[in-house]
């Protein structure tokens, strides 16, 4: 399983792609949202953003610790929640494209660094995560049933701060409202991929895994569409762009976010503190 | 109201009303964006049937906002199971200059605890 380069390489089935999605999302979410440590625009936000980040962490360990108990051969050895966190390539990561842009720093597509786009992403997924979570409470998988009942609590809370973010930037000032509709327009392309039903979502459908990602859509649409209109920020209209992270294929920013957070492991493999 | 009706309905308070609307006090100016934040006092009860503890404070833009983050402050250790916020600038102390005449009368009054009193073996239980 482990090749010359220290990496893991996963036989990849749509059960344990289906966990890694999450699970994936969770973990990359949260490395952008961490990127704000010490860098919040007041303390106490700065506090609440590496809270949140914290929650993330927590539901994509209890993920990835399951998923490893479903990924090695068997009878072999199941790969850990930290060598699938750090081990793993590119292309075996399963997130949505959107939690990999540049959040605080700079990039080409995005200026970063730019409060609103953290407010706006933590407000679309924590939606999207809040429509997941309370439908796999009824999986038939019990070890996921538990893990959405407590991180359900989170994105619900993580849901209302950044509604409120929205709101305040939205209704606030012209320099806040053009800010937030700016950040609208870099990130509603990707949240196409959010619904993008395919193969694995069928497969955990019909399992009774879990629910397919365009069955998440009405609910989602339906809340958003309340907090922008109090934002008075427009849905926008749909593009035909879809991302396609959840398939493992990542846009350029996906190499750079991992070796920040692999550089540790695999420069001291097993390394613990 | 009649007499001989009597609503069993609570009277809407303040603290089982609805979440406020964000609203930016008089004295928070919506374009300015360098001034600092009112402070408020945080109050975190530890658990249901204890008293609120005051435990810090922050600043923020609005009650709702003070509220969220208190909880992010103040009780990421599970600290408290509900929280109260008050403007700093709604509280009124005592002048620490009226320490002297306020407070030092009291030293030698111990009539005032109960513990001050012998009490008769016929009473039990105080």
């Amino acid at each position: 399983m482990t090749s010359a380069s220290g990496s893991i390489h996963l036989e990849v089935t749509p059960p344990l792609q289906y966990r890694l999605r999450i699970a994936d999302t969770c973990l990359i979410h949260a490395q952008r949202l961490a990127e704000w440590c010490g860098h919040g625009p007041v303390l106490e936000e700065d506090i609440a953003l590496t809270n949140m980040a914290l929650d993330l962490i927590g539901q994509a360990r209890a993920l990835l610790t399951q998923a490893g108990s479903l990924a090695g051969q068997p009878g072999g050895e199941k790969p850990s929640e930290d060598e699938l966190a750090f081990l793993r390539d590119e292309r075996q990561f399963f997130n949505l494209t959107l939690v990999e842009l540049p959040l605080r720093k700079a990039s080409v597509h995005a200026p970063g660094g730019d409060f609103a786009d953290t407010v706006l992403r933590n407000f679309l997924l924590a939606g999207w995560l809040k429509a997941l979570w309370s439908r796999l409470l009824s999986s038939n998988d019990e070890e996921l049933a538990a893990i959405a009942g407590k991180a359900l609590k989170e994105a619900r809370y993580h849901q209302r701060h950044a509604a409120d973010w929205v709101m305040r930037l939205g209704d606030g000032t012209g320099e806040s409202a053009a800010r937030l509709r700016a950040a609208l327009e870099r990130a509603w392309p990707y949240t196409a991929e959010m619904f993008q039903r395919d193969e694995v979502d069928a497969h955990a459908e019909a399992a009774g895994l879990g629910p397919a990602r365009d069955a998440l859509r009405a609910e989602w649409q339906i809340e958003v569409a309340a907090v922008f209109a109090e934002a008075r920020l427009d849905l926008p209209a749909d593009t035909p762009f879809i991302s396609t992270g959840t398939r493992g294929v990542h846009s350029e920013h996906m190499g750079f976010i991992l070796a920040e957070m692999q550089v540790l492991q695999r420069s001291y493999p097993g390394g613990a503190w | 109201m009649n007499s001989s009706t009597i609503s069993t309905e609570l009277p809407k308070t303040e603290t089982t009303a609805e979440w406020p609307k964000t609203e930016t006090t008089a004295e928070w100016p919506k374009t300015e964006t360098t001034a600092e934040w009112p402070l408020w006092e945080v109050f975190v009860r530890a658990k249901a049937g204890l008293d609120h503890k005051h435990c810090g404070s922050l600043h923020a833009t609005d009650a709702r906002m003070a509220v969220q983050l208190a909880r992010e402050v103040y009780t990421r250790r599970q600290e408290g199971v509900s929280v109260w916020v008050v403007k700093s600038i709604d509280i009124t102390a005592s002048d620490p200059g009226d320490k002297d005449m306020y407070f030092d009368p009291m030293e030698d009054k111990v009539y005032r605890h109960p513990g001050f009193y012998e009490l008769p073996d016929s009473v039990n239980h105080m």
